[in-house]
């Protein structure tokens, strides 16, 4: 630990210490503990994390743009040892239990505390009446430890050690009803398929120390540039695949995407903070943390791009049709991310980190307003049984309009700044994902209001019995909806005039070295000075992309600003003045709205080609199971045995005993035979006698005669 | 005074007809005091025969057997009628086709 720093900065590796305290306090007896100190005990911590977290982005802030990196280094974590490269060198093998703030951690760590205090605070009105309080918030305190772990982590291995826990929380959240059987498939389901991911990730994990002796974050950047990798070379270019495997999952990409629909089986506040604000867009941050490797891999950073905006196009798609509020946000969820991506594969890492951030802001507060509403309609989510409710939960209504505005890019709340940075940044890498986000866009704004307008305005189609008991939420609720309101509103404006990418682009651009880095091995004067001709190269390349003519960035302002009131005013025509046009519009394209009314029917089609596939191969293994191993092997083996030992019982009978048993037999038959002469007559016995003698005598005489002669 | 001595084979032949009469007699007769007296034939036909040749050789030797014979003769005498008479006692036969306990 680097006693020269300031207080805060010496202690990041508090943050997530404190909520993971809690956590355990509530998981291991919680259940002894009443609601009252929960809720104390865990929104405290979050609060201290919080603190500590705005404490230690001061302290950052107060230094100069290029020392703004505080590392705390706990103790060595696995000193694993020396081991070969890929190119034959040796390396040290090292990970730390380390935490390190830089300008990107420290914005994560803004939005995760920030969002996920105001959301524990809305969760002691959410869940007050549900059974498991304890056991939800020791959960979520886990979900907040295992997210700061990944974003103050200092190496690759520990941001999988969060990684994988933020996964843990999600899965335990979404079932968090486990008695229901959906909530628990759906949880088993993001498991499984953020699984396919991390697999991904863990594997370009081991490939970075294989090709750069290293996972320290700091030390990665150098390493590239030591190593006089070209731009486009396979090797990096298959770690970035790689860990764009692991994005997509975590972050629901294309292919990976199916699990978070889903996911909307949780706790309202679960959907808010881990499905919409934080764990999602770990893979966001993940690329931009690794953003030296994406940088020598430009056809990864294509696919990104492209992945990305297919993604947003796809899921705004499914998010028109649906009916569920939840899974609208959802697929909006889906889409947005599918946004930042495509800032990612732009070379815009800084847009894509501004877009994380305010869509934590307004994607946060759309969910918990939609938690609000569900509360206030007694568990109703479906959006034909709403509307007319704007007069009724007006508080709700009105955060949660800042909210639609800000996604739906109306200038100047918050989501209108990203978005037109992030399709400004498109439109430079390549015109036709522009375009494919400028229709998004547009599809984002109409879904969006049509949810507010199906839900707020309008005719009420409220259940009866619902309609008498709809009101307004408790203040723990309501607080929350208004800070972040106030969020959606002003949290755009950091970004103007480029403050906030310049905050953040020591982590994009400078490649430090630090005193870790001779662990990294050099091949000597002329590595070096190729590195430092490789990391001008790089600049310039970053600086040529940067610059836009001002005309052009007004032309393309005003397009997303107009496609955003296309949007709105489509939906305002759809569904407040001529409602019975979208039924009509759906019949009249029956088979295409059909289509995506069922999301593609990607669900059955993973179903038949993987679930399935999965399921047959579990029989097959089931069934050799049972006739190979069981079968020939176990009982085989029984048969063999008993075979052996009918063999030997037959020989034991016939051959051991048998042969004794004849013995015995022979000498019964031959006293059998011989007791006849036991007459019983005394002149038998003496007759006997007499032949004896008679016998032996005329024996005598024969051989006498021989004698004689 | 001289008389003409008589010669050994006919007291062989004496012994040997009293030794058949008695071995016939113990082989066909029933009556077991009868087979026990034709038992006592064989054994003075063995005495005659003891003293015939102790005579022959002048050996006083085979004097002496024909004693031991005669007393061990008296003592089978009064052991076999002994047994005869107890014998007779629980059964109530002296034939010896009718004393078949021992047999299979």
């Amino acid at each position: 630990m680097n006693a020269s720093l300031p207080f805060f900065l010496g202690h990041i590796w508090l943050i997530p210490l404190f909520p993971v305290a809690t956590a355990a306090i509530m998981l291991l007896s919680g259940r002894k503990l009443k609601n009252d100190a929960v809720s104390a005990l865990c929104c405290g911590s979050v609060f201290l994390s919080f603190l500590f977290s705005v404490g230690a982005f001061l302290q950052l802030l107060a230094l100069p743009a290029e020392e703004r990196l505080a590392t705390n280094i706990l103790f060595q974590w696995i000193p694993a040892g020396p081991y070969h490269m890929l190119d034959g060198r040796l390396a040290n093998f090292a990970a730390d239990w380390g935490f390190q703030l830089d300008p990107l951690s420290a914005v994560m760590i803004l939005v995760v505390t920030g969002v996920g205090l105001l959301i524990h605070i809305y969760s002691i009105g959410y869940m007050g009446h549900e059974g498991g309080y304890y056991r939800f918030f020791g959960y979520l305190n886990l979900f907040m430890f295992s997210m700061l772990m990944l974003v103050l982590a200092n190496n690759l291995l520990l941001l999988f050690v969060g990684w994988e826990g933020v996964g843990t929380c999600s899965y335990l959240l979404i079932g968090f009803y486990f008695h229901k059987k959906s909530a628990s498939d759906a949880g088993k389901k993001a498991f499984i398929v953020n699984r396919i991911g991390d697999a991904g990730f863990l594997l370009g994990i081991f490939m970075t120390s294989a090709l750069l002796g290293t996972i320290r974050f700091v030390e990665i950047g150098p390493a590239l540039a030591a190593g006089q990798f070209a731009i486009g070379d396979p090797r990096v270019t298959a770690i970035a695949f790689l860990f764009f495997v692991g994005a997509t999952g975590k972050s629901a990409q294309i292919p990976l995407y199916v699990w978070l629909p889903d996911a909307m089986e949780g706790p309202t506040p679960v959907s808010a903070l881990i499905h919409a604000a934080t764990m999602v867009t770990a893979g966001v941050y993940m690329v931009v943390r690794t953003n030296s490797i994406y940088k020598l891999a430009p056809s990864a950073m294509a696919l990104v791009a492209v992945i990305g905006a297919l993604t947003a196009l796809f899921a705004a798609s499914m998010g028109v049709v649906q009916n569920d509020i939840k899974k609208v946000l959802a697929y909006s969820t889906i889409s947005q991310l599918g946004y930042m991506f495509l800032a990612l594969g732009a070379g815009a890492f800084s847009a894509g980190i501004f877009h994380l951030m305010t869509h934590a802001f307004f994607k946060g507060l759309l969910f918990l307003a939609a938690g609000s509403v569900i509360h206030a309609l007694s568990g109703e989510q479906d959006m034909q049984k709403m509307g007319a409710l704007s007069g009724k939960i007006r508080k709700t209504y009105l955060t949660m309009l800042a909210a639609t505005l800000a996604i739906a890019g109306v200038p100047p709340l918050a989501g209108f700044f990203s978005k037109d940075e992030i399709l400004g940044r498109a439109f430079r890498y390549n015109h036709f994902l522009w375009l494919i986000g400028w229709i998004t866009a547009g599809m984002t704004a109409f879904y969006m209001f049509r949810l507010l307008f199906l839900t707020f305005h309008g005719q009420s189609r409220v259940d009866h019995e619902v309609e008498h008991h709809i009101h307004e939420s408790p203040n723990s609720m309501l607080i929350p909806l208004v800070v972040l309101a106030i969020l959606c509103v002003v949290g755009g404006w950091i970004g103007i005039g480029g403050r906030f990418e310049h905050f953040l682009n020591p982590v994009m651009h400078i490649q430090r070295h630090t005193e870790g880095f001779q662990r990294v091995p050099l091949r000597g004067p002329e590595g070096a000075i190729r590195s430092e001709e490789a990391r001008k190269e790089l600049e310039r390349d970053l600086e040529a992309t940067t610059p836009a003519a001002p005309s052009e960035e007004l032309i393309l302002m005003g397009a997303s600003v107009a496609i955003a009131f296309a949007g709105i005013g489509l939906a305002w025509y759809l569904y407040i003045k001529r409602t019975d046009l979208p039924a009509k519009i759906a019949k009249s394209m029956n088979g295409f709205y059909e289509l995506v009314f069922h999301k593609y029917y990607v669900d059955e089609i993973y179903d038949a080609l993987f679930v399935n596939r999965a399921k047959d191969l579990a029989l097959a293994l089931g069934a050799f199971d049972r006739n190979v191993i069981d079968g020939a092997g176990v009982n085989g083996a029984g048969w063999l045995t008993r075979f052996v030992s009918k063999v030997s019982i037959w020989w034991d009978t016939w051959i051991v005993d048998g042969s004794i048993r004849l013995g015995s037999f022979l000498v019964y038959a031959l006293g059998f035979v011989s007791k006849f002469l036991e007459t019983g007559y005394v002149q038998n016995y003496m007759l006997l006698i007499v032949i004896g003698l008679i016998g032996f005598l005329a024996y005598y005489f024969h051989l006498a005669h021989h004698v004689i002669h | 005074m001289n008389m003409p001595a008589v010669p050994a084979e006919w007291y062989l032949l004496l012994s040997l007809a009293l030794f058949s009469i008695g071995v016939v007699g113990v082989l066909v007769r029933r009556n077991v005091i009868i087979m026990l007296m034709s038992i006592e034939l064989i054994l003075n036909a063995v005495n005659i025969n003891l003293m015939a040749f102790s005579r022959l050789w002048g050996d006083v030797n085979g004097q002496v057997f024909a004693i031991f014979i005669i007393t061990d003769a008296a003592a089978e005498a009064a052991v076999g009628l002994g047994i005869i008479l107890a014998f007779f006692r629980n059964r109530e036969t002296l034939l010896s086709d009718e004393m078949d306990l021992l047999k299979w």
